[in-house]
């Protein structure tokens, strides 16, 4: 018997109600656990934290043997969520295996309808000469009161909480050594 | 956090407020349960009533906009009932510290007030020092001027029928929260507050938080098992990106961000917190160390004594400017940059007054925007209202990987630092953000090199060595935040080692002992629990120096024995000389022998019941929100915040009892989404489980706008408009605000014009460009709209358009 996401969910509403073996006529938990066995058989295990609140609930992510995401679940060894995920952790390997994921370098030119796709490179060398005009353009090195303020008025930046700590760090210092002033993120709002 | 999430199982009484924590923070829930199942009381205060309402063993609503009456009605509650910890009080706060005589406060205003600037000189909000520069005390606590004198008569204005009247929360509701709350002044009592966007986002947000740290430090409720004040935040590393200094005004670990008249560093090392108090630890006194160290690890060995480290060529901000999310977007919108980063962020959405946000993208030359998915930011340009042909922005849109895809590490609220590991890799060309900003310096510097350009110091000397065998290495950039005894090449054991001689180098002195010769600190998984209070020591790594809770030696009696003998935190060991327990803050022995007072990070050692640093006032007081739906503040004659920054001209325009905006609206998040919803619209399940913008309003306002479930309604402000589909329930109901009957409604912030395309836009389009005077975080949980029903109702329900 195939089961969709779909049917599972109405025999779970069904199970809820506590007539599933009643309305179907046979019970299904035998199978439900054999599905879940064969989904991450010989999967590797690899443990992480939780992209969403400020929770930190571990997560096991499986892979299969191709290295493509087949699973997530809450990390019962973790002792701040004992295993349990709520609807959002529970849904988060649809970020890794998700058609709609940025895959590709995009551009959109000025006054362009479209994105282009390019490349890494073209785009990194673009950014790159981007931010030395800009730079270059608004650098201030005294201010009106005449005090070294050594800055770069002509750009800002916003972000991210969603980065891990090694990033954040490395992001502040890319941004300062620039002479960036208007840095913020996620904590001001 | 003061304290951390496991820790709420500790508590006797948890007081949930300005929070939704069983659908924000769901998981978390378990040890609210945990407490509740040991007996333990759990109340929650909040305009509407929730899932988290549901498991409260009290639930109280009051007005948005209103938290500082409500609590400040609860400390005249304490004082009227001798309600709080006196041992506490007096040896643990600075309720015994003397005021200065000119410090006043008068119909809603504070001595130094400036009219026309809108800002206070604070010079009167000072506490009196004695001949050797140690603040004067009077321990009998009798001392008109004394703080606790001070604090008595100011909130003794919050009377309960005062409060009652403003927040429309009746006053039996009232007492029972108090009485229930105040029941944790007993040293064996501990009672916690998790708080979250529901204090932050008003003009009074700092001192709502505030507000119940004075609680809390009434009832000896800081420092201790189950007690403390808890930030339930928003994302999954904002704690750790605060720490890395992701914010205007301060570099990583919270050192200052210098201004301009610190020429040199000497001059900034002279800004350094003094103490002159031998009991006062003052641990902020060791500021020059650790910016030494981290100038050492954004410069290298480029950074010398001789020029004082690099610290002329890092960037400085004027005198009193402020360059906060707010005035950035205001600046964007009047033209001042010409390039732009939006990193793992969509300000389209989430920036307070997102119409204005959406105009200001336009007028950049270019803008980067790396994400996991497409978002209302990247592609702003094709927006509603935006023609492609007349936006001369110039779009980079980088693919980068998810938080499963890369290593590294997150730090959780409860400052509780933990690693991940790579599971699988990015689709497609994406790469970790670490190293896109990797390469995307590289080209910069080469850039730099080739064709000089201006001040390229900074740039040219900046220590950017974390590769290995050709690619970024994640833990060389760990092992740098955790800093090097330069002489030996050795990591740091831990920021007590550091120098300010150039010696040693730390790029987050916070965080340095996290990754130490002996490994990765933030991927530990043992699990032993010595305390029993759940602190797991060797679980992960929090900062700072592995302390799971800050404070906690105002958890202990002078001789340094736990005053709740249930939940040891600490325990002086006489003999051994030596703390038991949590990791001490810090290693002095107990204030009965030779030790200091507990709040280290504080100049004075102890608590500030009064508040000298704040803009708006150093004891909180109640002003309405900027939009508020009653012509006067019944405090006082000051109806607004008098500190607050109001933006003029251009698209920022506000409604104070404006017949055409008539009800309080707050936004607020649902279980299935989050933020934006960057990470959860295009997730099947969780688009199909809240796919479209909704408006919860009360049966009554339905009633009387003759809204029925389900119909599709129109939510406006003078800012901007929105469809959503009325949830008409018993959830709101309306408050009699002084015999006025005041209606709120709410709507989430998750959606937005991209993705689902009929899910519906951003709440955000609806917010004010106003910020607390402390933070600049905006006004977003009061502020005034209409609701009306759409005269065309669609004939089917919105169907959903996911692909998946």
């Amino acid at each position: 018997m195939k089961i969709t996401r779909r049917s599972f969910l109405k025999i779970s509403g069904a199970t809820a109600a506590g007539t599933v073996i009643g309305s179907l006529g046979f019970d299904l938990s035998p199978v439900e656990s054999y599905a879940q066995e064969l989904r991450i058989k010989g999967a590797k295990e690899t443990t992480t934290a939780c992209c969403y609140c400020s929770v930190g609930c571990g997560i096991i992510v499986h892979t299969d043997a191709k290295g493509k995401v087949i699973n997530a679940e809450g990390d019962p060894d973790n002792p701040i969520n004992e295993g349990a995920l709520c609807a959002k952790g529970a849904s988060s390997y649809q970020i890794a295996v998700n058609s709609n994921r940025l895959q590709k370098v995009l551009y959109r030119a000025p006054y362009s309808s479209a994105w282009k796709e390019v490349k890494w490179e073209w785009a990194l060398e673009k950014i790159a000469a981007n931010i030395k005009k800009s730079r270059d353009a608004s650098f201030m090195e005294k201010n009106a009161a005449g005090q070294v303020v050594n800055r770069t008025n002509g750009i800002a930046s916003v972000g991210s909480a969603a980065l891990d700590n090694e990033e954040c760090w490395l992001y502040s210092k890319f941004l300062r050594s620039l002479g960036l002033i208007y840095i913020e993120h996620q904590a001001r709002i | 956090m003061t304290n951390h999430y496991i820790d709420f199982r500790n508590a006797d009484v948890i007081l949930n407020m300005g929070s939704n924590v069983a659908e924000n923070h769901p998981v978390s829930f378990k040890w609210i349960q945990a407490a509740k199942d040991r007996g333990g009381i759990f109340i929650h205060v909040d305009p509407r009533f929730t899932r988290t309402s549901t498991k409260a063993d009290i639930f109280v609503r009051l007005r948005s906009g209103t938290d500082i009456a409500f609590l400040g009605g609860m400390i005249k509650y304490l004082f009227d009932n001798n309600i709080y910890d006196e041992f506490y009080v007096k040896n643990y706060t600075n309720a015994s510290f003397i005021v200065n005589p000119k410090y006043s406060f008068n119909d809603g205003l504070f001595s130094g007030y400036d009219s026309a600037k809108r800002t206070y000189d604070k010079s009167t909000w000072a506490l009196e020092k004695d001949e050797q520069g140690i603040s004067k005390r009077d321990m009998t606590l009798q001392d008109p001027r004394c703080v606790f004198q001070l604090l008595k008569k100011h909130y003794s204005r919050y009377t309960l029928e005062k409060v009652s009247q403003i927040t429309g929360t009746p006053t039996a509701d009232l007492e029972k929260v108090y009485k229930a709350y105040g029941s944790t002044y007993a040293p064996d009592k501990a009672g916690t507050v998790l708080y979250a966007m529901g204090w932050t986002q008003h003009t009074v947000g700092v001192q709502n938080i505030r507000t119940m740290a004075i609680i809390q430090d009434l009832l000896g409720n800081m420092g201790i098992a189950g007690g403390g004040i808890n930030a339930l935040r928003g994302e999954s590393n904002v704690q750790g990106s605060t720490d890395a200094g992701l914010l205007f005004h301060i570099w990583p670990a919270y050192l200052p961000n210098p201004r301009a008249p610190w020429a040199t560093l000497a001059d900034y090392n002279k800004t350094t917190p003094a103490s002159m108090d031998p009991r006062s630890v003052n641990w902020w006194k060791n500021r020059p160390k650790y910016i030494a160290s981290y100038l050492k690890s954004v410069f290298g060995e480029k950074a010398t004594k001789e020029n004082d480290f690099g610290y002329s060529w890092m960037p400085k901000l004027d005198a009193g400017q402020d360059a906060s999310w707010l005035n950035l977007f205001d600046e964007m919108f009047k033209g001042t940059f010409t390039g732009f980063f939006a990193w793992g962020m969509n300000p389209a959405c989430s920036g307070a007054h997102a119409g204005k946000v959406r105009q200001a993208l336009t007028k950049l030359d270019w803008m980067v925007n790396v994400n996991v998915f497409d978002s209302e930011t990247g592609s702003f340009w094709k927006g509603p209202g935006m023609d492609p042909k007349k936006i001369k922005t110039e779009v980079f849109q980088l693919p980068c990987a998810a938080f499963l895809e890369k290593e590294g590490s997150i730090s959780n609220s409860g400052r509780w630092m933990q690693w991940r590991y790579k599971a699988a890799n990015p689709p497609g060309v994406a790469l970790p953000d670490g190293d896109i900003m990797f390469e995307l310096f590289k080209k910069v510097q080469d850039l730099y090199k080739k064709e000089k350009g201006a001040f390229p110091e900074p740039i040219l000397n900046l220590k950017w060595d974390y590769e290995t065998n050709g690619h970024f290495d994640i833990h060389k950039v760990a092992k740098e935040i955790n800093g090097y005894d330069l002489a030996t090449g050795k990591l740091m054991v831990n920021f007590v080692g550091l120098k300010d001689d150039g010696t040693t180098s730390c790029g987050s002195w916070i965080y340095s002992g996290s990754y130490t010769e002996a490994g990765n600190m933030a991927a530990r998984r043992k699990k032993a629990d010595p305390t029993g209070l759940g602190l797991y020591p060797e679980w992960s790594w929090c900062w700072p120096l592995n302390r799971r809770i800050i404070y906690n030696r105002a958890s202990v009696d002078l001789d340094g024995n736990p005053r709740d003998p249930k939940r040891p935190l600490l325990k002086w060991d006489a003999e051994g000389k030596k703390w038991i327990g949590d990791i001490p803050d810090n290693a002095v022995p107990p204030m009965g022998t030779t030790g200091a007072y507990p709040f280290i990070m504080k100049p004075d050692g102890v608590a500030s019941l009064f508040g000298p640093g704040l803009n708006d006032g150093p004891f909180p007081e109640h002003y309405e929100p900027l939009e508020c739906p009653i012509e006067k503040n019944l405090m006082s004659n000051q109806r607004i915040n008098p500190a607050v920054k109001i933006f003029e001209g251009g698209l920022d325009t506000f409604a104070t009892c404006d017949p055409k905006y008539p009800f309080v609206c707050s936004t607020y998040r649902v279980t299935e989404h989050w933020q934006t919803g960057v990470l959860t619209r295009w997730l099947p399940w969780l688009i199909e489980a809240e796919p479209q913008m909704f408006c919860e309003l009360s049966l009554e306002l339905g009633k009387l706008r003759g809204i029925k479930n389900g119909e599709r309604v129109i939510v406006e402000t003078q800012r901007g408009k929105l469809e959503a589909v009325a949830i008409v329930t018993s959830r709101l109901k309306p408050f009699n605000v002084a015999g006025q009957t005041i209606h709120q409604i709410g709507i989430p912030w998750h959606f937005g014009w991209l993705q689902p395309r009929d899910g519906g836009d951003s709440a955000n389009l609806l917010t004010p460009t106003v910020g607390d005077p402390n933070t600049m975080i905006p006004e977003s949980k009061a502020f005034m709209a209409n609701v009306s029903k759409l005269t065309k109702q669609p004939a089917q329900p919105a169907k959903k358009t996911t692909k998946s």
